[in-house]
């Protein structure tokens, strides 16, 4: 199949526009003839099934969670950016599209960014309307602040708990509809698979988490939003629910996917403390905006942090990147952190951190100011780890945080699957090889109320297929299968745990797929992944039976997956012999050890097709175009 | 659809915050009362005279008489009616109870508030029988004489322990449900609802011991 | 790094449906930097490999935001250290020999799924009857159009920083869900948005509170103290206000409708 990207003809300010109006209208009395199921109640999830409930669609909505207030959006601590320029300096739809072309080190399309930064100033007022309380100046309008190293301050955001009040908006929207019976809500529910009649996506397979009943679910589309996949590295700051399930499962009925390789590890989160570390915190990266960066010069130096004179600390971002020091991108600011640990000048346990000090912001603002804009990170920082901020620097150290690699959509965000879409963090779509701070959350709300609401429905205006119901073989048969890889997952009763794989296949990725890549290590893991698969089918033990709740088979059933796409990853990163955004391999960087592109070879998105269980999965390429953002190399200094 | 008047007064009572308002406003008046009660004790500070004369004033006029009592009857009846039926359902809202439970800082006022009323209950019908019917008093009397009354039950230390201790338990019942009357019509906020606490607590007390002082002062012989 | 042993109580129930005991278990090697969910990771793990069935509880985020987790450690709701939920409880402040009861949230509106987790839809019901502001995707105006006071936008945000974990009505006398519902009303109600269907909001989210058999507020203040994010009961007062509001000056709706 060849990749259609769908982009819309003519000037790149003009392609949505041109798209909305092309597009088939369901007529308004028609809509509740259709059913939409939507899997994932986060930002693009939530925000799709309030919405499209709202145009008068039935929905469907499915979360793993017990509320669908829940989904991790609501982890999201720093901000949502967007173009309003409200602070009248020089920001503008262009300029963010500008960014974030560049900070997604060209490997994004250029007509979905575009989009992204047109309704990017939409999704703040529909937020300002819900509710969602932003933080205010004193005259009543809206504060903003720069973040993630913007030259403009674009970011809006609600103390530190951004994502939790964008997430509440979306929700509050969800609960209306649900309250209206417009939205059926299913959450403690997990989608298994996708089932497809006629190579289109006409509903879902999923378990109930509290009873363990697995039931098959009939609509007219399918909406995935169901996140992102850092999990696979057992360690990441995502909630412990979160999985590739739902789009992994598709991915093997036949949705590309795109970019695995893609992700974003980011700079300041709380360092592993020991052997039973569960999941890593991150502390939103606005702390760089007043801490600084350093290790000390020597190798091994033992010394408390206020032990270490001035002299002897390196504060090597603003050593290495003049022009941006603290503030330097995330994938950048994660290697120079690696780097300077690999050294051996890494302190805290383990040698794997560096410090964040805030000791020269308190003595130039006072503690009070200091406490006015991060009292919360502080406090998060010190119920974790015991230690005063205030007094003592922070140790962090980089941590798996996003993916930007997902299900390949075309520009209406359509999977390969006919009929079935992917918004939000599971899909490929906007954020290239690095996404910039505070853009997830614009993306998540722009698939889930500006775009999937009418992508879908110009999919529902043009369907003909007659309507199913779960009776029809396709159903049945999905429901066999599932039923079938349940048992054979009860029935291994071995000898290790799921954690104990997983924290296995999370080292192992993190060794050899994490912050710097190279062939070696990339092949050495495409060795030991099926290996230790293999085990997991072998060796894997799980209490319990299946019609009950029973958190170890949930647990197994994800891991599985992630044992399954940790070798698509390896591969792409394998495949991809260029350095671009997250995905630094170690064969390709500029003399100064800067990450470095291969435009000529690489100006692509890499969209995997499943091909079967012992098949080597077929690489398309979408060549990317860079027509309004000129190529060329990323340059902090 | 159109709300009537018995709607709107469905879902006043029906919600546990109507019952609870109906709380607030009739415990206010019978603080009110309290205070107005108390007051009118004090004077038996001033000898007999001034008490007796007190009294008859109060009993000039049988309609204002009857009038206030009735409001007070009604007023205990609603607070009492309103506080055992939020008993039920709190009850049947959490239905089994905690093997160990801590109380992080539930004053001891706001856990016993129901058995300090359960008490304060019984202690209304002896006082009324004590001091107002008299089927209590082993010498009452009939005519009006209150000093007497007053002073002949107190001089029996069981009965002036009995009127102090009950006291106390006004006093502990007064100070949380003047907090809670704040909070329950709404008129806490956050500058000064930490003081309303406090004030909630020094009118409670000051109530209480003003009403302990007569039996105290009577056992004492300040009072003859 | 201090390592400790502690005796556990914990709540074990099938399902709903079954009945519950508490069964005793050891933890024998916990770590002073373990989050007390990873101190019941550790003891899972050695429950499965003994073919034991694992204690189930909620939790997803593990960093205080998503309101998954939570249950009563000795009688506190998530634990005896105040703004702080079960997940970010850290191990340092028990001591070794410590015995630890765990039970599941115990309200009538939030039915047992499996030992410690808890059924809290009764929650989401709450805000379905009202607590949001009607403003259909697309129906905005600009972000500034409506200037919001800074000290208000704060005092909202201080009560919309509620997780809905369920915390107050675990550890309120009466079971009741006055704090929950009160943070939403307040959060909304602050804001000039919230304005137009302030009263209904109010009249609406209390009475599906009471239809889904919570208690009612005593204000004791258990609630505020066992909130992970120190919403205080203030917000009540404010709920109570409102409710008193709507009563007295409920309108009635127009009958005369039609647009045609």
């Amino acid at each position: 199949m060849d990749l259609d990207s769908r982009i819309p003809e003519g000037p790149i300010e003009k392609k949505w526009d041109t798209r909305r109006f092309d597009m088939k209208l369901v007529n308004p009395a028609n809509k509740r003839k259709y059913t939409v199921i939507v899997v994932g109640s986060g930002l693009a999830g939530g925000a799709a099934a309030a919405s499209m409930a709202e145009l008068g669609y039935n929905v469907l909505n499915f979360c793993y969670q017990d509320s669908p207030r829940r989904a991790h959006s609501i982890a999201a601590q720093g901000g949502i950016n967007a173009a309003k320029n409200y602070q009248n300096d020089g920001d503008s739809v262009w300029r963010l599209f500008y960014d974030t072309v560049k900070g997604g080190d060209y490997r994004a399309r250029e007509a979905n960014v575009y989009r992204l930064a047109q309704i990017s100033v939409n999704i703040i007022d529909q937020c300002v309307a819900q509710g969602v309380p932003f933080a205010r100046e004193y005259g009543g309008t809206l504060s903003n602040r720069s973040f993630g190293g913007a030259q403009v301050s674009r970011t809006f955001y609600a103390r530190g708990q951004t994502g939790q009040q964008l997430l509440l908006g979306a929700y509050q929207a969800l609960e209306r509809q649900i309250g209206a019976g417009k939205v059926k809500m299913f959450p403690r529910t997990e989608m298994l698979d996708v089932v497809t009649v006629d190579g289109v996506a006409r509903g879902i397979i999923a378990r109930n988490l509290s009873t363990g009943k697995i039931e098959a679910y009939a609509a007219d589309a399918v909406v995935l939003a169901t996140g992102g996949y850092g999990n696979m590295f057992y360690l990441s700051t995502n909630a412990k629910g979160c999985s590739a399930t739902a789009i992994w499962r598709a991915h093997k009925r036949g949705a590309y996917f795109a970019n695995p390789c893609f992700t974003q590890i980011h700079p300041t989160c709380i360092p592993v403390a020991g052997e039973f570390q569960s999941k890593l915190t991150l502390m939103s990266e606005s702390l760089r905006n007043d801490g600084r960066i350093w290790v000390p010069t020597k190798k091994g130096d033992e010394r408390k942090p206020g032990d270490i004179p001035e002299a002897e600390r390196d504060y090597y971002l603003e050593r290495r990147y003049p022009a941006f020091g603290n503030l330097v991108p995330r994938d950048v600011a994660s290697r120079a952190a690696k780097l300077c640990c690999d050294e051996g000048r890494g302190v805290g346990p383990g040698g794997r951190g560096v410090y964040l000090d805030f000791s020269d912001s308190i003595g130039r603002l006072g503690a009070g100011t200091i406490r006015e804009r991060y009292g919360n990170l502080f406090d998060m920082y010190e119920r974790i780890t015991g230690e005063d901020p205030y007094t003592v620097p922070m140790r962090i150290y980089p941590a798996i945080h996003y993916t930007m690699g997902g299900l390949w959509v075309d520009y209406n965000l359509q999977s390969t699957i006919p009929g079935m879409f992917v918004g939000g963090e599971a899909n490929f779509s906007d954020h290239g090889a690095n996404r910039l701070g505070a853009s997830a959350l614009m993306q998540g709300l722009a698939d889930g109320y500006f775009i999937l609401p009418l992508t879908v429905g110009n999919y529902l205006a043009q369907t003909t297929g007659p309507k199913v119901d779960t009776t029809h073989a396709a159903f049945q048969d999905a429901l066999k299968g599932v039923n079938a890889t349940t048992s054979k997952l009860l029935g291994i009763k071995g000898k290790r745990t799921v954690d104990s794989f997983h924290r296995e296949l999370g080292k192992l990725m993190w060794e050899n797929c994490g912050m710097a890549r190279n062939e070696a290590g990339l092949k050495d893991a495409l060795q030991k992944i099926p290996a230790l698969r293999e085990e997991f089918w072998k060796n894997v033990t799980i209490p319990g039976v299946g019609a009950e709740m029973n958190q170890e088979l949930e647990k197994a059933g994800r891991v599985a997956d992630f044992l399954e796409l940790a070798e698509l990853f390896a591969t792409d990163a394998l495949e991809r012999k260029e350095s671009c955004g997250g995905h630094f391999r170690e064969e390709s960087h500029t003399p100064d050890g800067e990450a470095l592109r291969d435009d000529d070879g690489y100006c692509y998105a890499a969209a995997w097709e499943y091909k079967g269980p012992k098949e080597r999965q077929v690489l398309h390429k979408e060549s990317l175009a860079f027509e309004h953002v000129h190529l060329t190399q990323r340059s902090y200094k | 659809m159109s709300a009537t008047a018995s709607d709107t007064g469905g879902k006043f009572y029906g919600s546990t915050i109507g019952k609870k308002i109906v709380m607030a406003v009739t415990g206010a008046f019978l603080v009110l009362f309290l205070v107005g009660h108390v007051a009118g004790n004090l004077q038996i500070l001033s000898g007999k005279e001034k008490i007796n004369h007190y009294a008859e004033l109060l009993h000039s006029s049988a309609g204002l008489l009857w009038g206030f009592r009735l409001a007070l009857i009604a007023s205990v009846v609603l607070h009492v009616k309103a506080a055992l039926e939020l008993y039920t359902l709190k009850n049947a809202a959490r239905p089994i109870a905690y093997a160990k439970k801590a109380h992080r800082v539930a004053t001891l006022a706001s856990r016993f508030m129901i058995w300090s009323g359960y008490v304060l209950g019984a202690f209304l019908v002896f006082h009324i029988l004590h001091f107002t019917t008299g089927q209590a008093h082993p010498s009452f009397d009939a005519h009006g004489d209150v000093f007497r009354n007053v002073t002949t039950a107190f001089q029996n230390p069981a009965v002036a322990a009995l009127y102090v201790v009950c006291m106390g338990l006004v006093g502990l019942h007064l100070s949380h449900g003047l907090f809670s009357f704040t909070q329950s019509l709404g008129l806490s906020h956050p500058s000064y609802s930490a003081r309303a606490k406090t004030l909630a607590k020094v009118v409670a007390f000051a109530v209480a011991a003003a009403f302990a002082a007569v039996p105290i002062a009577v056992l004492a012989g300040f009072v003859k | 790094m201090r390592t400790f042993a502690l005796t556990l109580h914990v709540w074990r129930q099938k399902s709903a449906k079954d009945g519950g005991r508490f069964a005793e278990y050891k933890a024998p090697n916990v770590s002073e930097h373990m989050s007390f969910l990873e101190m019941l990771d550790v003891v899972n793990q050695d429950l499965i490999a003994k073919g034991d069935d694992p204690i189930a509880f909620d939790h997803d985020c593990r960093e205080g935001i998503c309101g998954m987790c939570g249950f009563m450690v000795n009688g506190s709701a998530h634990g005896p250290h105040r703004g702080t939920t079960v997940c970010q409880l850290h191990m340092r402040h028990f001591q070794d020999g410590e015995e630890l009861w765990l039970e599941p949230w115990r309200s009538a509106a939030f039915p047992i799924v499996k030992d410690l987790a808890v059924d809290r839809s009764a929650l989401d019901r709450i805000i379905a009857a009202g607590g949001f502001i009607s403003v259909p995707t697309g129906s905005a105006v600009d972000g500034n159009a409506t200037p919001v006071p800074k000290v208000d936008a704060e005092l909202s945000m201080d009560a919309a920083a509620c997780i809905g974990c369920g915390a107050c009505v675990a550890m309120c006398p009466n079971a009741s869900a006055a704090l929950f519902t009160s943070a939403k009303i307040g959060h909304l109600g602050l804001l000039p948005q919230g304005q137009p269907e302030r009263h209904d909001r109010a009249l609406k989210m209390v009475a599906q509170a009471n239809v889904e058999g919570f208690g009612h507020c005593t204000s004791v203040g258990e609630c505020e103290a066992v909130c992970p994010k120190q919403i205080p009961i203030t917000f009540i007062a404010r709920m109570n206000r409102d409710f008193l509001d709507a009563v007295i000056h409920e309108r009635p709706q127009s009958d005369r409708g039609g647009s045609g």
